[in-house]
Formats: C-alpha cells, structure tokens, sequence
C-alpha cells in the first residue's frame, strides 16, 4: 500500500469510546471516501491519547495538529477544509483555558509539553492492533538483544542497575524480585503480569494495554528468559473487555511472528502468554490472591514467607510484575541502564505515569519524570483546579494511599518523599479535590470500599474496617461523641500492625491521612455538628441569606420538594421542616446567597 | 452425567453448558472460566447449576460454590434485561456519583443489588470503569454514558426497555 499523504491518528481508548469516537471515525470514514480521498488518507485507531476528558481526540500526522470534542457533525468541514484545502479547522483546536489562546499542534499543549513519554511513547503514534507498527518503532527489539546477546545474570544486572522499582504501588526493586525468582531451583517457573488494576481512580494499565499491548508482552518475554521461565500469565480485570481483545490479538499475531510459543527467534528458548480474566474481587490484586485466584480458588492471600519467588503459582517459583513496570522492561534493556537512570531522583528512577481525576481541569493520563514536583503536574500539566474553586488536597495511591494537603504540593514524585508526607505513590491514581470536598466522608467512602473487598480472611481487615466504617459513618450522620476520634486512632493502629496482607495493613491510611491533617473538620462535625464543605447531608441546615438573594426564584423552581417559598421581588424562605438536603437549591443559586 | 432441571435453562442450552464443562474438564483452576462462561449462558447461577458443574469438574459443591460467592461477577439470582451500573469509584464520587445512585434508587425503587419485578433493570454500585475523565460514570449493558447528571439519567434509563 502506498503511503498516505495524512494520518488521522483517532483515539479508540475507552474514554473517546464513551465520547462517541466510533461513531466519528465512521462519518470521517465515509466523508473521505466521498471525496475520493480513500488512498490518500488512513484513519488509524489507536489507543489511549490520555486527554481523555477532551475527547474524541484525533492527531493529524505528519502535521501534528490537535483536534478535541470531536463529533461525527464536524466530519465534511474538517475533510473539506483541512485535508482538502489545508486549513486547519479553528474551532476544533484546543484553546488554552487560561490564556483562551488556541493551540495547533499536539507538542505545544502545555498538558502534553511537560509530560515525558517513556512508557507511553507509543499511545495515540501506533496503531496497538498492528504488530508491525510496534516493530517499526523499535518494538521487540529489547528482547531480541535479551534472546540473543544476554545471559539471564546480565538481563537481571541491566534491570537492578536501571533502579527500575514496581509501578504497581509498592516500589519493590524489579530486578531483585528476579533474582530471587531465578535463583529458585525448580524445572517450571512463572511470569505473570498483574493487570487487575483495581484502585478505584487509576487507569494507567488499562491504557498502556489499549494503546501498547506488545510492550507488555516483550517485558514478560525478557522476564521469562531472565528466570527462566517457560509460561507466563496476564491476569486482567474482567471490566477491560477492550484490553483483553487488544492482549488477546498481539498474543496471537507474536506466535505467528515466531516471538512467542517454542524456539523463539531460533534460539531454542521457549515461553507462551496466556490471558486469565479476574471476577470483580479487589483483592486479587494482591500477589498470592491473584495467585489464588488462577488456581481457581477463592482469591485470599496467604502468609508470607514463603514469598511467590520460591513458592508462588501451583506452588512454583514466580515472578509477578505489574504492566507499568513490565512495559518499562523492553527500552531499558535496548537502551541500557544508564539511559534509564538518568531521569530522576537518587532512589526513583524513570518516569511515572499518573491517571489525573476529580476536580481538575485536565482529566487524563499523563506520564512525567520521577522528581517533578505534585504542584507542577496539578497545575502546569493538570491545569488547576475548575470553576475557580481553591485546591484542597490530592489523594494518591487509592484506598491504601493518602491525602496531601496544599502545604505539602512542592513534595517530588519520589517513593520515599511522598511516603514521609503520609500518601504512597501507589499504582498512580490522583485525586485532585477542592474545597467542596468533605474529608471525612472522603476517609468515609474509601472504608466503605475497603470493608466491601476486604476477603475476609484475617480478623482484624474483615471486623476492624466494617468498625471503622460504623464509626464514620456515624459521625457524617451527626451522631460523632467525644471519644470517636480516639476509637479511629487506636483501631487503625491495630488493624495496621496486625492485617495478614497489604490491603489490610494500608486500609487504615485514608482514615490516618486525612486525621494528620484534617483534624479540624472532623472535630467540627463531631463537636459542633458542622460539616464545613456541606457534604454530609445530615448536618447541613440550609437558609437564604436575604442580603444576598436576588430575588431570581432559581431556588425556587431547584427545590424538588417544594420546600422554598418565593414570590416576585421577595427573597426566597427555605421551610426546613420541608428541606430534604438534596442541595439541588445550593446548586442552582448563582450568588452564594444559600448557605 | 446428572440431569439439569430449572425453570431459567432452557434446553437449547444444556448441550451448551455441556461443552463448557468438557472443554475446560481437564485444566486445572478452571472454575471460573467456567462458571463465566455458564453465566454468560443462562444470565446467572442458579444454585441447581452450580451442582451440575460441580459434578461435571468433579469438584466439591463446596468449592465451586465458594468460588461462586467470592467473587462480585457472578450472581446466584436472576438479573434484569438492562444491568445499569453506577461508578461509585473515587473519581465519580468525587462527582457526584452518590447524588446519580440515589435518583435511580428513588425513581425505580431499587436498592442496589436489586432487580427490579419486570426484570428490566438491575442496579448495581461499581468500583471504578477506568473511565474516570468521563466522570461521573454510568454503564447500562456495553454502552458507556458519561458526564451523566441526576436529571438526565432518567431520561437515559428510559431509553432501555
């Protein structure tokens, strides 16, 4: 086939998926054709762009133009004027919130200009059904130089020198976890790659399997020759139908290329992939649950030692490493160590890529240095914050992370920095909050969460948290007594020291985190039965402020329940026998004069 | 082999279930597969189906029943035409996820969990789509509706017989 004069790099990641990119990418497909434009221009559908709260999102190569909100409307015009004409369409372009300037081209948008593509080079440049396009960007080539030029010492060596640590929360050292594994005497060992990405806030996997599957599977293969290792295992999260399709399609299309089943690129090393779905259960995304849970069993973890590298899977040595990390493997052994140890801090090496949610402007998936700043990727990558609300705090590492305040945002991104300000770096959700955010019911919905998938196994997870939870749950609901606070304290230290696995050890965190630095708001709604950002519904006691109101009557027609009354030049009157706190005339006021 | 009797199964589905069992019978840890795939068939599990797969994996009740319960995938009641799913992950609660939940909750009576008598809906609370920059999230059946306010589902819901 002839080379197309342009690209339309289309996202079909989920997101855009849920925007209405299909239904673009066939009117954009039709409109070509149309024109007779079928040979020269090739729509590709790649995976996650990361600007997901823009999409549909298309980049024009090889001009780099940018395109956002894309609706199958807009179809003839972009043909018509741009592929045809060479006009780039305006009103399709990104505008910079802040300044209102609209930006062109894709590099120049301040969201992806400080972002460092590592691990995601190839999101949105490829299209991930296409193992040649994989190829062509020096996809498998790792590996190859792994098969035919390396000892497995070597591959370990190169990988424990890069610094590279677990991106799946933790930060363990990659390359001692195989050492370990590969210093294990047995005749069959396992690599399994941990998708079951399961923190409520985080879609860093779920987008590299989209928009890269074959740099997962070149990381396993690397890792299977380094332990030596003949089966591996991806266990996936049965909510990631796309994924799986897309994992599913690079595993078969890498056995027909010869680089996965037996005698792989010749060189007598044999390692297949198979794909396991999970069932919806949180904790299997601890290791031996996980484990477990391809054995067909119920997913509890189990007491360590033995650790999985001696005794994991059926029982045999195993590696488990989580897709972040592995898709990291493939570069660092074509580049080297060196290469890789370059970016970042003195104990993190590399990139991180973060998922950003909640109230920021810039919703995505980003990927930036180790050592930047949480300031710098909230506000020069992230934006800020929307609707000129104040910033509150950002919640990192899902249920067993924490929360940072405004006073710590200068913090890096460094495992060990973000650790002694009471989060974790965890697998790379953020959370970004404003002020209208209620801490303690924040602490309370991530223990609803815990107690929920706690496996139940170990006494302290299974009745500590649901106590927790009681106890919270009471003082939203404006019950709070003196004493509480001091129950929250001690029960979390125990269910801490005592829990059988991480997620019972980390579950406390949200409570701890939020306790060390919003202390006031939980004495405000336990002693003065105050929710001060009119969250918890059962302490809000809402009435207009008659300097304030402007007499609109928004209020008025909001209340679903006729609690207001209001009449033509008379402020509004909130009857509370009436008011069911529903907020709807909060929401509708434009001038702050409900409180 | 047992026989399999429920008002749900039909019997255009048992030579079905039966290759699902035969072509997973002799690979180890394949309850799950199975038990997927069996629910893929009928909608759930109902509990005279879990015998007959117990038998047929020649497994102990007791485990593939264990299994069965473990994990949030799979039902033992039955399920509504439209499974509607309502992200309560942080990021759409963050949104206003809870606010989305208590609408449909009040509008059809449902609580979650529930199925509703017609067996149009089921409502079902879960924890994070990762579709987060979509939030607040709702998914009924495969499609995805984001960005959905507590006014306009209803109006979606209602778009699903």
């Amino acid at each position: 086939m002839a080379t197309a004069r342009l690209q339309l790099m289309l996202c079909g990641g989920t997101g855009c998926q849920a925007s209405g990119s299909r239904e673009f990418h066939a009117a954009l497909e039709e409109e070509i054709k149309k024109q007779g434009l079928k040979d020269e221009i090739k729509i590709i559908e790649t995976g996650c762009n990361g600007f997901c709260a823009l999409g549909p999102v298309m980049l024009v190569q090889p001009e780099g133009i940018f395109y956002q909100q894309l609706k199958p409307e807009h179809a003839p015009l972009l043909v018509e004027e741009h592929f045809l004409k060479g006009r780039p369409v305006e009103k399709l372009l990104y505008v910079e919130p802040a300044s209102k300037e609209t930006i062109p081209t894709m590099n120049e948008i301040p969201f992806f200009a400080h972002q460092k593509f590592w691990v995601m080079k190839n999101k949105g440049a490829i299209d991930p059904e296409s193992i040649d396009e994989y190829i062509a960007r020096d996809g498998y080539f790792g590996m190859a130089k792994a098969l035919t030029e390396m000892r497995p010492e070597e591959i370990i060596q190169e990988v424990r020198d890069s610094g590279l640590r677990g991106r799946g929360g933790a930060g363990f050292p990659a390359g001692l976890k195989w050492q370990f594994a590969s210093k294990a005497e047995s005749d069959i060992k396992y690599v399994l790659c941990n998708a079951d990405e399961g923190d409520p806030g985080a879609f860093m996997d779920r987008s590299i399997l989209e928009a890269d599957p074959h740099a997962v599977l070149e990381g396993m293969i690397i890792a299977a020759k380094a332990i030596n290792a003949s089966q591996g295992y991806i266990y996936c999260r049965t909510e990631y139908p796309l994924a799986i399709e897309r994992l599913n399609l690079a595993i078969k299309k890498a056995r027909e290329y010869g680089l996965l089943g037996e005698d792989i690129l010749d060189t007598g090393f044999n390692f297949d992939i198979d794909i396991y779905q999970g069932a919806g259960a949180f904790v299997c995304g601890e290791e031996t649950a996980l484990m477990r849970s391809i054995e067909g069993k119920r997913g509890m973890p189990r007491p360590r030692p033995p650790f999985p590298a001696n005794k994991g899977l059926w029982e045999r040595p195993s590696v488990l490493n989580n897709v972040e990390t592995l898709a990291n493997i493939g570069q660092i052994i074509l580049n080297g160590a060196e290469w890789f140890a370059s970016v970042g801090t003195e104990s993190s090496k590399g990139t991180k890529v973060f998922a950003l949610s909640g109230d920021i402007n810039n919703i995505g998936l980003v990927e930036v240095p180790m050592g930047i700043t949480l300031r710098q990727m909230i506000y020069d990558i992230g934006g800020g914050i929307p609707k000129k609300r104040k910033f509150k705090a950002v919640q990192l590492g899902g249920p067993s992370g924490g929360c940072v305040p405004e006073q710590y945002l200068d913090t890096s991104v460094d495992y060990e920095e973000i650790a002694r300000v009471g989060a974790i770096m965890g697998s790379g959700g953020v959370i970004i909050m404003d002020e209208k955010t209620c801490m303690v019911d924040m602490a309370r919905f991530f223990m609803d969460f815990i107690q929920d998938e706690s496996c139940g196994k170990c006494v302290p997870c299974r009745e500590g948290t649901r106590r927790l939870l009681e106890i919270l749950n009471k003082i939203c609901g404006g019950e709070g007594e003196p004493g509480d606070i001091e129950d929250l304290e001690e029960l979390s230290a125990v269910i801490k020291e005592s829990s059988l696995c991480g997620l019972g050890q980390t579950a406390p965190n949200p409570v701890l985190s939020t306790l060390r630095y919003f202390k006031d708001e939980y004495l405000a709604h336990v002693y003065e039965k105050r929710c001060p950002a009119k969250k918890c519904a059962a302490l809000l006691k809402f009435w207009v402020d008659p300097d304030k109101c402007k007499k609109c009557g928004l209020c008025y027609k909001a209340c679903p329940v006729g609690a207001i009354s209001w009449q033509k030049k008379e402020p509004a009157y909130i009857d509370q026998s009436k008011c069911i706190q529903c907020l709807s005339c909060y929401e509708a006021c434009r001038f702050g004069a409900i409180e | 082999m047992a026989k399999l009797e429920h008002p749900d199964i039909t019997s255009d589905m048992i030579p079905r279930i039966d290759e699902v069992i035969n072509t997973h019978k002799d690979t180890a840890g394949a309850v799950i597969p199975v038990l997927r795939e069996c629910q893929d068939i009928v909608g759930y599990l109902p509990v005279e189906l879990i015998d007959y797969i117990s038998i047929g994996l020649n497994l102990p009740k007791s485990d593939v029943l264990g299994v069965a319960t473990f994990y949030s995938l799979f039902s033992l009641t039955p399920k509504g035409r439209h499974i509607v799913r309502v992200c309560l992950g942080t990021a759409c609660y963050v949104k206003g996820g809870k606010e989305i939940m208590n609408r449909i909750r009040k509008t059809y009576g449902l609580d979650e969990g529930e199925t509703s008598e017609d067996r149009r809906f089921t409502l079902e609370a879960v924890r994070c789509l990762g579709a987060c920059g979509l939030a607040p999230v709702m998914v009924v059946g495969q499609d995805t509706h984001g960005g959905v306010t507590p006014d306009r589902v209803i109006n979606i819901l209602e778009q699903y017989e």
